[in-house]
């Protein structure tokens, strides 16, 4: 698709990354040039491409992918709260523990294959999210959520109220409040947190067109196109598959870290179904197996959750009152149903028209209109597979 | 922090004027701005915009739609539309019926999705993008503590709609929130004499407690004020959140010795485990020689609606009933039923309530300034606003007032006619230290975001 | 001893749902192939029949008294339902059964869903990947979900059991236990029955009838059933709509237990998942019994002496018998080789 050249790959990741930094500039016409919102861009883009690697190269849909975000926004928000509010340690530690668990779990899960890994992965991740709500609330705060709290007064009697930061303390850092995250002096709200959380998104997106292009890679892919017959070659699998696994978790911490640095709060409903759900359908709307797919199907699905819902009626009066009075209240009261409350609606709808029209998501739907594109440009059409 | 702004500004500004002079134009006054940003968000046009933040998808949906409704009303109000309802009855009051500070009251809504990350996206989106300089709603305590620790880092206020775990201006206190609902410690200290001068001092209760923050909330308050009174817990059994079928939670009870079950339960958890639980018949045993009863802690008109027939003399608190007979909430009731066509509840009252109050402060202060709003809003005594004389402590931020006890009505007379206020429990009984919940409000925040 | 047979009992009402749940979507799976995220959506829209017969019964004549006024200074409304003024006693007795009387409805009312549902979109998916078919049941779930809250609100609507059906039976006296130790709701006592009986009629259905012969048949090897020369289509429509009405008959009677809202189909739909799984994909009588292991191995767990050794049990236990069952059955308890491994 983009390329199979190594020139045409380093023009695509320099393409992507002059896009996801100008975003601010560029996606504010639509009303996106906030920064939360392409926060949440940057990271569930990455949470998406992480998890791209797993099913879009071997074809293994994990339905539990949502506790590896968790377990790392639940790390990094500890790291804020005994060690530094740092941003670095906390991401490389929350990478680490996701990893951990990735592989912990994947060991047990890639057992079993199809719907049965599904299902295994979906268990993990359910357990550990009824867990985290309930038994575990000593480590996780439960509801509330684990947060960043004043430094502790004297000796430390609960942990999840009393923070210690050993060593911005050994460092002498004075705090007032609450700290933020920061990056060594930058806070890491709005803005600064942004740019942080897009560099991430770039250096991710390196790394997966590295393992698309590896042979690693093909390995994977070969996995997907028949198992069967990569056996009788004498290669197992399995090794590969847990590689590619542990990889994904790791994004998928490294998502949730980020999580917690721009926002220094982890809550349990990270890890819920829903939320591993989401990711699934991120990437399936995007299109499964290709670079750019996930990081646009994961913007695509949040700018609908946050810019649809926040839809009223008094921003649809104003935005039809070129309209004479009946008709503009007619349009208003059919436009109401898809925005601000009835979102969800045009969730569903959505996914039902690409997955109907387009099946390879929206990248297919590109696709379609390049070939479009170069037919009508008429000299040389090409025949593509 | 202005650095870090001033850094990024510039940058965009370079890249802006690469792009032409009309996307700078937009950002060369965006830089303006935020050089004359004294805090967060000032506002510096004509309007003043607040952002609601409510759930408006999954099971509290009705509740956040209801305080919508609440909040549009009050803004109506605010800019002098409408009959003005509360307004009216509202003193001490400093509102001219103008909008707030000569500005025109503008709002901007959210979904919170009853998910702390999506209400915290919600919020943000409404302080980053519309700039909104308070935010308020909210149907559930992890999420209003979710995002008063937010607007407390961004410098926004936050005025808590329904929030009712003790935490909220307990131990996660922040010095930019405010609570105007009651809380489980209040409910204990009102429910509990009346349920042991019904039920009577001997009674042996078990509880059934949803496994989170505010059930375990509520659950120890009911059993620290029933104990005292005589009554003895037999046993706590948490249940998980959302479980549906609550029947295997409930057969142990039967055969446990207790004569009182005690749910605390809230929203569809609640609907469900009451119906099961007289599905059970456990409302027609004799136990010990006496009736068998069961508890609500907490229970609002829209719950009511969602159990029916279960509901019918069921004990539990409220934080007010829109057949209150007081000046201020006929007017509320009136003001409310003619732009909507039936009463609001709670959720309504106190979000309707929380609006007025953050308004008012500012124009005591005389700025939208967190720092002046927090000093007006600190014990600030009021009435006229549905709940009689009400106190705004200073030391948590939390509203003292009278606390309804209610009982679900057994004739209902129309389908909004569900409870029955049995007794209104006066302030100085629910009452309490404020050191006694732990937290710390934390300083003032000013700088500009 | 009798809190173990109570919580028995509610461990067999319990599998009954799941049971009749999980059925319906290994029908559609078995046969058709299909891995339907609307399946849940399907429930839902059972109880909302129900809700809706019920609605339709009490549908009331609306009298304004302008004697009287509201707080708000609008004339009073007096209601009085139809049914029982021109009905009388007779309809007093439609609305007090308004639940049962409502699988009437159902019945043909979801046939009409799941056969247009199967026409319209279904039917072109058998031959997409499962995570396409995945995406636009999700998709289509939750529209139906949204048009049903937009009708119907997000507050759960409380549907009450004939009169006759309410308070406990005296299960145990029939056990020669003393009275009174072992009571349990009556209307729980006949979900299960129904459960069974629907359980019973799906599977005669498809042993005794040339019908489901071909069906089963169908199950195993669809191509060569094509071969033979028989419309193995039409079958497959009719099959996802049977599917459909276990689906929604199982939601309709529900509603005493669970006052319905229009999210509680996407509660049950992992979890019917996981007993799918466990039972063995396209494995009917797994399903069935899976269902019926789960439903009481979770009341099992909940038991306060039980959650004293393992903490937080209850709320895992579901899980940790699909990680244990798939770990040492590869295909569930009753699966077959080959089915959903690729």
């Amino acid at each position: 698709m983009f390329g199979k050249t190594a020139r045409q790959d380093w023009i695509f990741l320099a393409i992507f990354a002059a896009f996801v930094l100008s975003m601010p500039v560029t996606l504010a016409p639509i009303g996106a040039g906030y920064p939360d919102l392409l926060q949440k861009f940057a990271i569930y883009g990455l949470f998406a491409i992480g998890f791209n690697i797993l099913f879009g190269l071997t074809g293994y849909l994990s339905f539990g992918h949502a506790a590896f975000l968790g377990v790392g926004s639940y790390a990094a928000v500890w790291v804020f709260k005994l060690l530094t509010v740092n941003a670095v340690p906390a991401v490389i530690f929350a990478v680490l523990v996701a990893g951990l668990f990735a592989a912990a779990i994947g060991y047990v899960s890639l057992r079993r294959a199809g719907i049965y890994f599904s299902i295994l992965t979906l268990a993990f991740a359910q357990m550990s999210y009824n867990l985290a709500y309930s038994v575990l609330t000593p480590l996780t705060n439960g509801e509330t959520g684990l947060q960043v709290q004043l430094l502790a007064q004297g000796p430390v009697t609960d942990y999840i109220n009393q923070d210690v930061r050993i060593l911005d303390q050994w460092l002498g850092v004075k705090e007032v409040g609450v700290p933020s995250p920061s990056l060594f002096g930058i806070e890491m709200s709005g803005w600064p947190g942004f740019y942080f959380a897009a560099v991430m998104l770039i250096a991710g997106m390196f790394i997966a067109q590295r393992i698309f292009r590896s042979s690693f890679g093909m390995m994977l892919r070969a996995i997907k196109s028949n198992q069967t017959r990569l056996n009788y070659t004498g290669v197992n699998p399995r090794p590969y598959l847990l590689a590619a696994f542990v990889i994904s978790g790791m994004y998928a911490g490294l998502a949730g870290a980020l999580l917690a640095v721009i926002d220094p709060l982890a809550g349990a409903e990270r890890m819920q179904w829903t939320a591993s759900g989401e990711v699934v359908l991120m990437t399936i709307l995007g299109g499964v197996g290709t670079l750019l797919g996930p990081f646009l199907g994961a913007a695509l699905i949040k700018y609908a959750e946050n810019i649809f819902s926040a839809i009223n009626e008094k921003i649809l009066h104003a935005t039809f009152a070129w309209l004479p009075d009946g008709l503009q209240n007619a349009v208003v009261e059919i436009a109401g149903l898809f925005v601000g409350k009835g979102w969800h609606l045009t969730l569903g709808l959505l996914f039902m028209l690409i997955v109907i029209f387009l099946p390879g998501g929206l990248m297919e739907g590109f696709e379609r209109l390049m070939r479009l594109f170069r037919r009508r440009g008429g000299a040389h059409a090409e025949r593509e597979g | 922090m202005r650095n870090d702004k001033l850094i990024i500004n510039r940058r965009q500004l370079i890249r802006g004027a690469a792009g032409g002079a009309a996307l700078s134009v937009p950002i060369l006054h965006f830089v303006r701005e935020a050089y004359a940003e004294q805090y967060c968000n000032m506002p510096t046009g004509k309007e003043v915009v607040l952002g609601f933040n409510v759930p408006q998808t999954g099971a509290y949906a009705d509740e956040g739609a209801d305080e919508l409704r609440a909040f549009k009303l009050a803004v109506k109000h605010l800019n002098g539309e409408g009959d003005g309802g509360m307004l009216n009855t509202f003193k001490p009051s400093a509102l001219k019926g103008n909008g707030v500070l000569g500005k025109k009251v503008a709002f901007v809504t959210g979904d919170t999705q009853t998910k702390s990350d999506a209400a915290r996206a919600s919020a943000k989106r409404m302080i980053e993008k519309d700039k909104a300089i308070m935010i308020s709603g909210g149907s559930s305590s992890g999420v209003a503590i979710a995002v008063q620790s937010l607007c407390q880092d961004m410098g926004v206020i936050f005025m808590a709609g329904l929030t009712h775990s003790n935490d909220t201006t307990g131990k996660d206190k922040r010095k930019h929130g405010f609570r105007h609902f009651f809380n489980t410690e209040m409910t204990g200290a009102a429910l509990a004499p009346v349920l042991a001068k019904e039920y009577g001092t001997d009674r042996k209760a078990y509880h059934l407690t949803a496994d989170y923050t505010w059930g375990w909330s509520q659950e120890g308050s009911i059993k620290k004020y029933t104990e005292a009174l005589g009554w003895k817990t037999v046993k706590a059994v948490r249940t998980p959140l959302g479980a549906g079928d609550f029947s295997q939670y409930l057969t142990p009870v039967l055969n446990s010795g207790a004569d009182v079950l005690v749910l605390n339960h809230y929203g569809k958890d609640m609907v469900n485990s009451l119906t099961q639980a007289v599905q059970f018949g456990m409302r027609d045993k004799q136990v010990n020689g006496k009736q068998f009863q069961i508890v609500v802690p907490l229970f609002s008109r829209l719950m009511a609606q969602g159990a029916g027939e279960a509901i019918k003399g069921i004990y539990g608190s409220t934080n007010w009933n829109w057949q209150m007979t007081d000046e201020a909430s006929k007017a509320f009731v009136k003001s409310f039923g003619k732009e909507y066509g039936f009463p609001p509840s709670q959720a309504a009252q106190t979000c309707y309530v929380q609006t007025i109050l953050y308004a008012n402060a500012c124009e005591m202060a005389g700025t939208f300034a967190p720092a002046g709003v927090i000093k007006a809003l600190e014990g600030f005594k009021f009435d006229g606003l549905g709940n009689g004389p009400t106190e705004y402590r200073a030391a948590d931020h939390q509203c003292f007032k009278d606390v309804l006890v209610v009982k679900g009505k057994e004739k209902p007379a129309s389908k909004y006619d569900l409870l029955e206020v049995v007794d209104i429990t006066p302030r100085s009984k629910v009452e309490y230290e404020a050191k006694m919940l732990g937290g710390d409000l934390g300083p003032v925040n000013m700088k500009p975001c | 001893m009798d809190a173990f047979l109570l919580q028995f009992l509610n461990g067999l009402d319990k599998g009954g749902a799941y049971a009749l749940i999980a059925l319906g979507l290994t029908l559609a799976f078995g046969t058709l192939g299909i891995v339907n995220f609307a399946h849940g959506a399907l429930f839902m829209l059972g109880a909302f029949v129900a809700v809706s017969v019920n609605k339709l019964l009490t549908l009331e004549k609306v009298v304004l008294d302008p004697t009287r006024k509201t707080p708000w200074g609008e004339p009073v409304e007096i209601r009085t339902p139809y049914v029982e003024t021109w009905l009388g006693d007779f309809g007093r007795f439609l609305v007090d059964w308004s639940v049962p009387v409502s699988i009437i409805a159902v019945i043909p009312v979801m046939l009409l869903i799941g056969v247009v549902m199967e026409r319209g979109l279904i039917r072109h998916f058998y031959r997409r990947p499962h995570a396409d078919q995945i995406l636009v049941t999700f998709g289509l779930a939750i529209v139906l979900q949204e048009i049903v809250k937009h009708f119907f609100g997000a507050n759960p609507i409380p549907q009450s059991a004939p009169a006759m059906f309410a308070g406990s039976a005296d299960v145990g006296a029939l056990f020669g236990l003393p009275p009174g130790t072992l009571v349990y709701p009556w209307w729980r006592l006949i979900y299960f029955l129904f459960a069974a009986l629907v359980i019973a009629i799906v599977f005669a259905f498809l042993q005794f009838t040339t019908w489901g012969m071909v069906v089963r048949a169908g199950m195993r090897d669809r191509e060569t059933v094509g071969l033979l020369g028989i419309n193995i289509r039409r079958r497959f429509t009719t099959v996802f709509g049977i599917a459909a009405i276990v689906a929604g008959l199982a939601g309709a009677m529900y509603t005493p237990i669970l006052p319905p809202d229009y999210h509680m189909g996407m509660e049950f739909l992992v979890l019917s998942f996981v007993v799918v799984v466990v039972g063995g994909m396209g494995s009917l009588p797994g399903a069935v019994l899976a269902g019926f292991l789960l439903g009481v191995l979770q009341s099992f767990s909940s038991m306060t002496e039980v959650k004293a050794i393992l903490p937080g049990i209850d709320q895992i236990i579901i899980y940790l018998i699909a990680v244990i069952v798939l770990l040492t059955r590869p295909r569930g308890l009753l699966g077959r080789k080959g089915v959903m491994e690729d």
